[in-house]
């Protein structure tokens, strides 16, 4: 087996992934109409409603990184309950009888998300842009604004590989995914200003990476200064967003890659 | 000389828990030849295949396929078998020739090889027509026949069908059967379970019945069939209240006691002396007037084998095509 079949497998694992999101109503659903309705409801509702600073076009620009960050780290689910319905329906088996690189299975599923997070965050921005949100830097910083996005939700995708491969059903993934993934990305700045939070909450919100990586697309995508309602941040992370997101995504996929992969190894249906 | 065997187990034992699905298995797979596995539900079977299709890993015990060290080098076995497991792996949101070029991809063949191959193979399990449809809309059956398809995609020369036959209807389990004693009239080595006694008659060479992750006869058919003794007498009673008093009138017949089957009026009694026997018995039984709607001298079936051997008859859970195929001598009362 040479070095490069990781890749070529990958591949086809992520070909076969991506196919099931054309066929599958659900996952269909999931990532195209989902984010219009989120960018919508946040924008008009709470957009809406919440408006201190006189002009929607303040707290919208400010929701907007947070939707973004948030529907892509809940895209992770999407890994673990497709591993865990892999596994549950002896697809898994399959791929672990045939001579494939064994990395290639969680390689190409995240890999494929990866996709999925992309088409997400197009989908997301066309609407937000619909709205009113404007990106008010450069494309260059726009871009990377989005990469960090990526980035972030990639590791949380291995977290979640992990998850389904440990799990007894697909149905516990999403159970698990709420327990993990909510209070991740509501305990945050995503749609509130961290001032407004209670003092241990606001701690944790601080060092909380979704925080981080909502405030370095905020920063990125020029929806900060001079919103009222993203006052220059103090916490260490929130100074250093890019970093400490990077990190972050870092420390997880250190230890969940090589954990994913060999429950992977030890995994089998039922 | 002797050829090194294509599958060769020595003292697997797996335990779950408190539950030990397998005691101490040892097998030995001639190249080229069948093995038949049987043994009644929770007997060890795909476990003992998912030990070999390195899936799992034994606690005790060593195991080569093809000469490779299944343990050592699970990579490199999995170059040579081909597996279908006992319940279809096939990916619902893919077409057939979706889910055969993905196998044929993973296992390197190429692009354009794995594309020929998918076609090909769908052609010989009859899936044409439904190979460009997501295999979601498939019957059970043609699921089941997709997936062993997909256990040939590279035509390996070692192959691992757990309960391949089970849920196809008796044409497509001709065909299937068809189609292993070609592959194996090719050269490939076959190991299968089978809840099916007949399948098991017609295609191994070789049969081991497991029962409680223990070994408890090997054989050839004919062989294990002897094992069990020579012909029984079959009676069905007319009335079910009589069946006691046949038993009792017809015992001294016997070599052995006979058994009843109490909703199915029916008795019987491994005996020998042909058709005597059987003559003897009927005069019995008309002196009695006790009535009987059938009575016959059976030679063993693999049946009888199972009976005999784990004491409770195989299970199969839907029409069984050897339930034609009874060997007897019968004379209508
Ligand atoms: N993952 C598992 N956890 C716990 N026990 C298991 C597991 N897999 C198998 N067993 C147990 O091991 C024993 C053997 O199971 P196995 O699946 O090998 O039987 P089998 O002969 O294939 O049966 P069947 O004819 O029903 O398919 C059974 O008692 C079963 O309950
Ligand atoms: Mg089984």
């Amino acid at each position: 087996m040479s070095r490069l079949d990781v890749f070529a497998d990958a591949a086809v694992v992520a070909k076969r992934n991506l196919i099931k999101i054309k066929r599958v109503p659900d996952l269909l659903v999931f990532t195209t109409l989902s984010p219009i309705m989120f960018v919508l409801l946040f924008a008009y509702v709470f957009g809406g409603a919440i408006d201190p600073a006189g002009g929607g076009g303040g707290y919208r620009e400010f929701l907007i990184a947070g939707i973004f960050a948030q529907t892509v780290v809940f895209g992770a689910t999407i890994t673990g309950a497709g591993i865990a319905d892999d596994v549950q329906k002896g697809i898994v088996d399959r791929f672990r009888s045939l001579p494939m690189s064994p990395s290639a299975v969680l390689a190409g599923r995240t890999l494929s998300d990866v996709v999925n997070n992309v088409i997400v965050l197009v989908v997301m921005g066309l609407t937000g842009l619909l709205v009113g949100w404007r990106i008010r830097t450069s494309f260059f910083e726009a871009l990377w604004g989005f990469i960090l996005l990526l980035v972030f939700a990639y590791a949380i995708s291995w977290v979640m590989a992990w998850v389904g491969l440990i799990v007894p059903s697909p149905e516990v993934v999403n159970n698990a995914s709420f327990v993990i993934i909510f209070p991740l990305t509501f305990v945050a700045n995503t749609f509130v200003p961290l001032d407004t939070l209670p003092g241990p909450l606001k701690a944790f919100a601080e060092w909380n990476p979704v925080s981080a990586v909502t405030q370095a697309a905020r920063n990125l995508f020029g929806n900060t200064d001079p919103n009222p309602l993203a006052p220059h941040p103090t916490a260490w992370p929130l100074v250093h967003p890019e970093l400490y997101t990077l990190i972050w995504a870092a420390a997880v996929l250190i230890i969940f890659v090589p954990l994913a992969n060999a429950q992977y190894r030890r995994s089998t249906s039922r | 000389m002797m050829e090194t065997p294509a599958i060769q187990a020595r003292g697997l034992v797996k335990k779950y828990g408190s539950v030990v699905a397998l005691d101490g298995v040892d097998l030995t797979v001639p190249t080229g030849t069948v093995l038949g596995l049987l043994g009644p539900n929770g007997a060890g079977k795909t476990t003992i295949v998912r030990i070999l299709t390195t899936l799992l890993r034994p606690d005790e015990g060593t195991a080569e396929v093809a000469g490779i060290d299944v343990l050592a080098h699970p990579g490199e076995v999995r170059r040579s078998l081909g597996l279908s497991g006992q319940y279809a792996a096939v990916d619902e949101y893919l077409t057939g020739f979706e889910n055969l070029d993905m196998i044929g991809r993973l296992y390197h063949l190429g692009r354009k090889a794995s594309r020929e191959r998918a076609r090909e193979l769908l052609a010989q399990f009859n899936l044409e027509d439904a190979g460009n449809r997501p295999a979601k809309t498939y019957s059970g059956g043609m699921r089941r026949r997709l997936d062993l398809a997909g256990a040939l995609v590279a035509a390996p020369p070692v192959l691992f069908l757990d309960e391949p036959t089970t849920g196809l209807d008796p044409r497509s389990r001709t065909e299937m059967w068809a189609v292993l004693q070609g592959l194996v009239s090719g050269g490939t080595t076959l190991l299968l379970t089978t809840q099916y006694l007949e399948e098991a008659d017609l295609l191994a060479d070789e049969i081991v019945v497991i029962d409680h992750g223990k070994i408890i006869a090997q054989g050839t058919a004919d062989q294990l069939k002897s094992q069990v003794g020579g012909e029984r007498l079959e009676v069905t009673v007319t009335d079910p209240a009589t069946l006691e008093a046949a038993s009792r009138l017809l015992t001294p017949l016997g070599v052995g006691a006979p058994v009843l089957a109490e909703h199915q009026r029916n008795l019987l009694m491994p005996v020998s002396g042909g058709v005597s026997v059987l003559r003897e018995a009927l005069r019995l039984l008309d002196d009695q007037g006790i009535g009987a709607d059938d009575a016959g001298l059976r030679r063993p079936t693999l049946d009888d084998v199972f009976l005999t051997l784990t004491g409770h008859a195989a299970e199969v859970d839907d029409d069984d095509p050897a339930e034609a195929q009874h060997q007897t001598e019968e004379v209508k009362a």
